[in-house]
């Protein structure tokens, strides 16, 4: 059951994926990304990840995908669209080359497997992961820090000079 | 219990707490000099604790993902210094966005922060957010004359550094799927663990040991992630320029020692292939830096290409630790003492090109005529740094390219070297034009060039290092040896 399932979700954001980059269309390419931003979500339901995937939907498919809606249509000219690249061929070649050597490398690679059962729900353990002992207290601090600057940053792009 | 292992975080601890007093204090000054005298204040105080701490036996602290060891502090300091100088040599360069000086200075704060926790991070997920840390607060700094060139030289780079921090984390999940952990010490004992089979039976490992070589290789700017350079430094305000090309680089070269010592340098079987890695990459990168740095007429795009030949350079210690063997660090300290020379000269040649650009008002090298007579100070110290970064008596240049050079020969890669000397020497022919210019052009006007206390103070700091390092080299490179002590090595 699980396995249809992820099939069709995976080749849904493929499809979308391609998609963002193809459209000439860029508010169709913002639309496919959102829909690339839910199948996403849908795979992490499918691996028992039930909070990221509230978190994906909340931040993803909700705020970012609204900041870069109002920022499409905020911008001047928009219907010029994707202009095509000069690059495109070799950037197609690329591309290929290296999709093909990471399907072989995943493919070809025994991975670790935890024999454990999913943990549900999965709240209280990431909380835990990430605030209690042997967690990783000192990223989630630095990323605080990095907020910082982010609104540093913006203060200074937006303001006038 | 935890908590108080924040008193080993009092270096970067202190700093956050000046970063946010200067955007407080930003709020009701007018006389925004005082905010960078509260910023070095800061940087002192900060400086400070990490001498303190040194000499202290290594320790990793909040589970494993940060170590206070001789290393980190080594770099700490060293990030502490440069950060100073460029806040000193920004003085006669701030007036250019008035209104934006307070965040002007947190923002390299922030960024000499993310660079501290770098150099300390013994975590992939720490490692990860330290650098975005460091990133981000560039990409702002890159764009902050908001003009034209500037904003382009901002978006490329926050667009390129976009893509090699998507890369790095595709490697570092392939390392974290391979061997299931994110500590570098936990990697390390897996993969002692594991039979040697080879690396490339291990294909996720070589590809992910790839990808993140790819994405730390954006940070130091070598071959082929070198395109962003020459761009983002000719658009950058210029103390950006030399903070990018010195900082940041050298936080690069420590995260990578780090990870690739640490994590994935411990069996015999593994080492070997990257040491060659890396030695193919150092040829093409000092090659391709020196040849295209030869056709520049503009001093940063210059600078910017001859930084990615000096990183060149850097990477012949990097592959002498890769081919090196048991307890031998002579491939670290060579590379520590390399990296001490090249912060202190190149920052020397940035600082006097912001005091004499900024009175020309252009970086044409052409512009640059006469300067001999003009401003006579800065130019003896621009040429100082130039003759240091070809290599020649008496300056750092020549002991610290010795140093890794005779690290790399003992080591089996006489061939790099030899590439490396020949490389040297079409690189003087493109540093000595601008002395040529300097003292044989007629000079335009008689004008003297002005400049601040400030930015002569750091330039005769930057000179003085320069010079302490080619003559008296010996208590630095004791210094460099203990550097080399890692926690877990």
């Amino acid at each position: 059951m699980f396995d249809i399932i992820f099939w069709v979700l995976a080749a849904v954001a493929v499809g979308a994926a391609l998609a963002v980059v193809l459209l000439r269309d860029i508010f169709r390419a913002a639309l496919s990304l959102v829909l690339l931003f839910l199948t996403v979500a849908g795979i992490y339901v499918t691996l028992y990840a039930d909070f990221l995937a509230v978190v994906q939907v909340l931040i993803y498919v909700g705020a970012i995908s609204i900041l870069i809606i109002v920022a499409i249509m905020l911008t001047r000219e928009v219907w010029h669209g994707n202009p095509p690249g000069r690059l495109r061929i070799p950037a197609l070649i690329v591309c290929l080359l290296l999709a093909v050597t990471l399907i072989f490398t995943v493919m070809s690679t025994q991975w670790l497997v935890s024999g454990e059962s999913p943990k549900t729900p999965t709240t209280m353990a990431i909380g835990e992961g990430l605030f209690g002992r042997g967690g990783f207290l000192l990223p989630v601090e630095i990323t605080a820090v990095l907020l910082l600057a982010a609104v540093l940053g913006a203060i200074v792009l937006i303001r006038e000079k | 219990m935890e908590i108080g292992d924040f008193r080993l975080l009092a270096p970067e601890i202190s700093l956050l707490g000046c970063v946010l007093l200067v955007i407080l204090l930003d709020l009701f000054i007018k006389q925004k000099r005082i905010l960078a005298t509260v910023s070095i204040a800061g940087l002192i105080v900060s400086a400070g604790f990490t001498l303190v701490m040194w000499g202290t036996p290594p320790v990793v602290i909040l589970s494993r993902t940060l170590a206070v060891d001789a290393f980190a502090l080594f770099f700490k300091f060293l990030f502490l210094v440069v950060a100073a100088l460029i806040i000193l040599a920004s003085q006669d360069y701030v007036n250019k966005f008035e209104r934006f000086q307070g965040e002007y200075y947190a923002l390299v704060l922030i960024s000499a922060v993310g660079m501290m926790l770098l150099a300390a991070a013994t975590d992939l997920i720490a490692i990860y957010v330290a650098l975005e840390l460091s990133g981000i607060s560039l990409y702002v700094l890159v764009g902050f004359l908001k003009d034209q060139k500037s904003s382009e030289a901002g978006l490329k780079f926050l667009l390129l550094g976009a893509v090699a921090s998507a890369v790095l984390l595709y490697g570092m999940t392939l390392v974290f799927g391979f061997t299931g952990r994110t500590c570098l010490m936990c990697i390390a004992d897996f993969l002692q663990g594991m039979p040697a089979t080879g690396i490339l039976d291990n294909l996720a490992l070589l590809l992910g040991l790839i990808l993140l070589v790819a994405g730390f290789g954006f940070k130091i700017a070598c071959f082929p992630f070198q395109m962003w350079v020459p761009d983002v430094y000719e658009g950058a305000p210029t103390p950006i320029t030399a903070y990018l090309s010195v900082a940041s680089k050298v936080a690069g070269f420590a995260v990578i020692l780090r990870v690739f010592f640490v994590a994935l340098g411990a069996p015999d079987w593994m080492s070997l292939n990257w040491g060659m890695l890396f030695a193919i990459l150092s040829a093409i990168t000092m090659t391709v830096g020196n040849i295209v740095a030869i056709v520049q007429s503009n001093i940063k795009r210059m600078l910017g290409y001859s930084s990615i030949a000096q990183a060149g350079y850097l990477l012949v210690g990097l592959a002498t630790v890769g081919m090196a063997t048991g307890s031998d660090t002579s491939g670290q300290s060579g590379l520590i003492f390399f990296l001490m020379s090249y912060a202190v000269t190149n920052l020397g040649a940035f600082i006097a090109v912001i005091a004499i650009s900024n009175k020309i008002d252009s970086d044409a090298i052409d512009d640059y005529a006469g300067m001999g007579r003009q401003a006579s100070l800065l130019a003896v110290a621009l040429t100082f740094c130039l003759i240091s970064l070809i290599g020649l008596p008496p300056t750092a240049g020549l002991i610290a390219k010795i140093y890794i050079f005779s690290g790399a020969v003992r080591h089996g890669l006489l061939w790099l070297v030899i590439v490396a000397v020949v490389n040297s020497c079409i690189s003087a022919f493109y540093y000595l034009r601008v002395v040529k210019v300097m003292w044989l052009g007629v000079p335009p006007s008689k004008e003297k060039v002005p400049s601040s206390w400030a930015l002569r103070t750091a330039l005769a700091v930057c000179c003085l290092l320069v010079l302490l390092l080619g003559v008296v080299p010996g208590s630095f490179v004791s210094i460099a040896e203990t550097a080399t002590r890692f926690f877990g090595s």
